[in-house]
């Protein structure tokens, strides 16, 4: 027991206590958060699937092909001439989305501009657009049509008519050899 | 009253003490003797050796791959810290050419050709350690009827079941709890490793079975994995067999556990962090309760 | 929530808005600020917040387990290896889960000792002390259902002798209990129906607990709290407000349990459970020697106790429905505590002879949890059955005979006594 002199004294000591007792015990708790928090993002088994090689040898001129990345459908066109040719006499001012990279040029990899890669999600509302099959309709452009709410890219996989802001995505990637790219 | 309920309790704890004694003698001959191994990891300090797990994982692809699975580490793992942390190239090489490949399908969404072979393409990262048989029945078939278990969690599927005296017993428990011992299982294995031996004159030994004095009962259909000089160690560690039997129990430890490494570096932040939480708030306590008269 | 009045009076017009509406701050702080505690609670008592703490623990990881586990026999043991090996802290939250139902039962073992040693189910708390069993057997209920989800060979070959337990009513009505046991399996064996049924089951059954958990605050915060020296309230200077003086020593309580959880959770996760249990469940063959988790060890024993004769008295055909019954008696008893006890005094501390008894209980519960780990074969049988005699001859015999004959050692005249002596100025 203190005396009554050191009383004053006393009572901060016992705050400062208090408080510090306090103080710890909340940082405690708020740093159990992390792990709960951290629990929901992907995990190492997902991660280790984030990127993927595809073999393009088999996809002739005109044809395309839809693989799976990260759980998203990509979408690889070998395109004609014609359709390159289409995606770069356009005025890019005219463009729904005409940022620095809605150049054709800047959507492909130099020296193989024929490989057009995409990801295969409309930019409106995440439908996933035709045009990959040969039957399917491919818009007023060429490229693809998103049913759900009639947005149109052209060969480009730029966004031309219809609700969507932006342009198709192109994902990271990289031509591991002429025939053979890694994505992501 | 109170006389006669202490002293029937007393001549009750005096008759168990008895009892339990018999009990323990009856049951502690058939059993033998694990040996607790000092492992770099055991107890709340310790922690894997990364030099040993990577002789273990040589000792395992080199002899136990031949029968065993690891289906559920990836190649992945052996690259990642807390383990034999191996160069990731080198182990992207190791994947490619791991025999046992991955069943997939092809194009047309097919698992097998037309004479049911399956498709396969050579392991990556992602894919697990897989054994040579793609199931059971196959393993048992190429295995004289035995099965080859998975190695991925035998470390912790695997304990050492000790027989004392009941009166000792919660003082043992107590020793491993402070301690932080839980390594029966590397323990046992490397026992049973070890524990090839001719067995004794009295005991006949099945066809195709080996005696082993840690396995219980004694007759294993795994021959004895391993001999002196077998394999080559690259960092000059001795090629004998209590070698190749530690590392490759250390390994499979951390195949079994490959998060303790941080479960434990974590574990003792959160020790201190709790010890100085409660002293603090215990003084609190106190001092909010002195004013009180 | 009634039995104090709160002098809660909100100051801000927004708080105020608030209070006509629902004045939910007006009843925490009458019964969670302002609500008298005996100043006499020693650290015993801090084990009801402690209880509180893991239910709300289990329920937190129960709920973020159950994110990544799946209640299918072909991937639930693939799934908790997912949890351990791939999901960011998976090994932390899962470890928490399963020390945290460890650690559950050491807290409510605790409790309930406690309140069997300071008398804390006589009246006016027999409601209390009932809801508080329910709460004991929804407990079990839901650790047992949950020991399964791993889908180990212990989780297989658990459930499949625990569920099998019903199938002793077939010796009351034939086939009776077969039909019960094939009614939980949904099918003729433990499956994976079986699994995805008690998952579902695991899940719910704590929020069906939390309920009755509050109806047990309730029904305490009605008669308010016993105390070691089972005095009621009887002048203002016998209590202290529950905060800051209950809540400060609740948190030291909780932190130093914490430090022994996570002393597990960090050190020794795997050492409450069985190593075969990181053996994928196979129906074609059952583990040397089953035993089901620790907490569950004394009760086992007393079902195991009865085999073909207890005692020397043969029991034929209906050991295994006697094991059964007392099985599940042995809690029951619990119930009728508040009336099997016939003492006035409540406090064992001035019940000289009722304390032999209790340790002796207590020694008792120890000595059948040691028996039920081991094999059920010679001599630990003849001392299981001894000890589950001496388990229902405290309820039974010594609670209604001691109360009688027991001269108590005087009371002190009030809970301030009891801690200051006689005027003498002692510390708190």
């Amino acid at each position: 027991m203190a005396s009554h002199a050191d009383h004053a004294d006393e009572a901060n000591r016992r705050d400062f206590l208090v408080i510090a007792g306090n103080a710890f015990a909340a940082v405690g708790a708020a740093s159990l958060l992390w792990p709960f928090i951290q629990q929901m993002n992907p995990d190492s088994s997902a991660k280790a699937l984030a990127s993927t090689d595809v073999d393009l040898s088999h996809v002739k001129e005109g044809q395309a092909i839809t693989v799976m990345w990260r759980g998203k459908p990509v979408f690889i066109r070998n395109r004609t001439k014609k359709e390159i040719e289409e995606a770069r006499s356009v005025d890019l001012a005219k463009l729904p989305d005409d940022g620095p990279e809605a150049a054709d040029e800047k959507r492909v990899k130099p020296g193989h501009d024929n490989w057009l890669i995409l990801i295969g999600i409309c930019t409106h509302l995440g439908c996933i657009p035709k045009g990959q099959s040969m039957g399917d309709a491919k818009g007023d452009y060429d490229g693809w049509f998103c049913p759900c709410h009639g947005s149109h890219y052209d060969t480009s996989g730029r966004i031309r008519k219809g609700p969507a802001p932006h342009n198709l995505a192109v994902p990271p990637y990289e031509f591991v050899s002429d025939t053979k790219i890694k994505i992501g | 009253m109170k006389n006669l309920i202490s002293l029937s309790a007393a001549s009750l704890l005096a008759l168990s003490a008895l009892t339990g004694a018999s009990g323990a003698a009856e049951t502690a001959a058939a059993h033998h003797e694990i040996v607790r191994q000092p492992w770099s990891f055991a107890g709340f300090k310790g922690q894997f050796d990364r030099a040993q797990l990577q002789r273990g994982f040589q000792v395992y692809k080199e002899v136990c791959a031949a029968c065993h699975g690891l289906k559920r580490v990836y190649f992945r793992n052996l690259a990642e810290p807390g383990g034999p942390v191996f160069p990731e190239e080198a182990v992207r090489e190791l994947a490619a050419s791991w025999p046992n490949q991955i069943p997939e399908m092809n194009d047309q969404g097919e698992i097998a050709g037309k004479g049911g072979e399956l498709f396969k393409r050579p392991a990556k990262l992602s894919d697990p350690i897989l054994g040579p048989y793609l199931n059971d029945r196959q393993a048992r078939a190429a295995q004289n009827g035995a099965l080859p278990p998975d190695l991925s969690v035998i470390a912790k599927a695997r304990g050492v079941h000790r027989e004392v005296h009941w009166a000792i017993h919660p003082f043992l428990m107590l020793g491993d709890i402070l301690q932080g011992y839980q390594e029966g299982g590397p323990d046992y294995l490397y026992a049973l490793l070890t524990g090839y031996t001719e067995p004794p004159a009295d005991v006949t030994v099945g066809e195709g079975m080996s005696f082993n004095t840690a396995f219980p009962g004694h007759q294993l259909a795994m021959p004895p994995p391993l001999s002196d000089g077998s394999i080559t160690y690259q960092d000059g560690t001795k090629p004998t067999v209590d070698n190749y039997a530690r590392d490759v129990s250390a390994f499979l430890a951390w195949a079994a556990d490959p998060s303790l490494d941080q479960r434990k570096r974590i574990g003792w932040v959160v020790m201190l962090y709790l010890l100085v939480t409660t002293v603090l708030l215990y003084f609190g306590k106190r001092r909010i309760w002195s004013k009180l008269h | 929530m009634s039995g104090h009045s709160s002098s809660y009076e909100p100051t801000s017009r927004w708080g105020k808005w608030w209070d006509e509406r629902l004045p939910i701050m007006r009843m925490m702080h009458g019964q969670f600020v302002e609500f008298p505690t005996p100043r006499n609670l020693n650290y015993l008592w801090t084990f009801g917040g402690i209880l509180m703490l893991c239910l709300v623990a289990q329920i937190v990881t129960g709920v973020v387990l159950a994110m990544h586990y799946q209640p299918s026999d072909v991937a639930a043991f693939d799934a908790i290896e997912h949890i351990r090996r791939n999901v960011n802290y998976g090994w932390m939250i899962r470890n928490f889960h399963a020390v945290g139902a460890s650690m559950f039962f050491i807290a409510v073992y605790i409790h309930i000792f406690r309140g069997l040693y300071y008398g804390s189910y006589k009246a006016p708390r027999e409601i209390l002390w009932i809801l508080g069993v329910v709460i004991l057997l929804l407990m079990m209920a839901t650790a047992f259902m949950g020991y399964v989800l791993p889908w180990g060979q212990m989780s297989f070959w658990g459930a499949t002798v625990i569920t099998n337990l019903f199938s002793a009513l077939d010796t009351v009505w034939s086939g009776l209990g077969t039909a019960i046991v094939e009614w939980l399996w949904g099918g003729y064996s433990v499956s994976g129906v079986t699994l995805n049924r008690f998952f579902s089951l695991h899940y719910l059954l704590p929020f069906v607990l939390t309920g009755v958990v509050i109806l047990h605050v309730w029904a305490l915060h009605i008669t308010g709290q016993n105390n070691p020296d089972g005095l009621d309230l009887k002048q203002p200077s016998d209590s202290v407000p529950m905060h800051p003086y209950a809540t400060a020593k609740d948190f030291v309580g909780m932190f130093a349990f914490l430090i022994l959880f996570a002393w597990f959770v960090f050190f020794l996760p795997d050492y409450l459970g069985h190593p075969d249990n990181y053996t994928e469940a196979n129906p074609l063959v059952t583990p040397p020697h089953i035993v089901p988790e620790w907490y569950f060890l004394p009760f086992y024993a007393i079902l195991r106790a009865f085999t073909g004769s207890f005692l020397g008295i043969p029991l034929g055909g209906f050991a295994k429905l006697m094991g059964v019954i007392a099985m599940f008696g042995s809690i029951l008893v619990l119930v009728f505590a508040p009336w099997l006890d016939t003492s006035r005094v409540r406090s064992a501390k001035y019940r000289p002879i009722f304390k032999w008894a209790f340790w002796v209980f207590a020694f008792t519960c120890l000595a059948l949890g040691y028996l039920g780990s081991l094999p059920a074969e010679g001599v630990y049988v003849f001392w299981a059955q001894i000890f589950t005699v001496i388990y229902f001859a405290f309820f039974l015999i010594a609670m209604p005979i001691i109360g009688l004959i027991e001269t108590p050692k005087p009371l002190p005249r009030s809970i301030t006594d009891a801690v200051l002596g006689s005027g003498a100025a002692a510390k708190a």
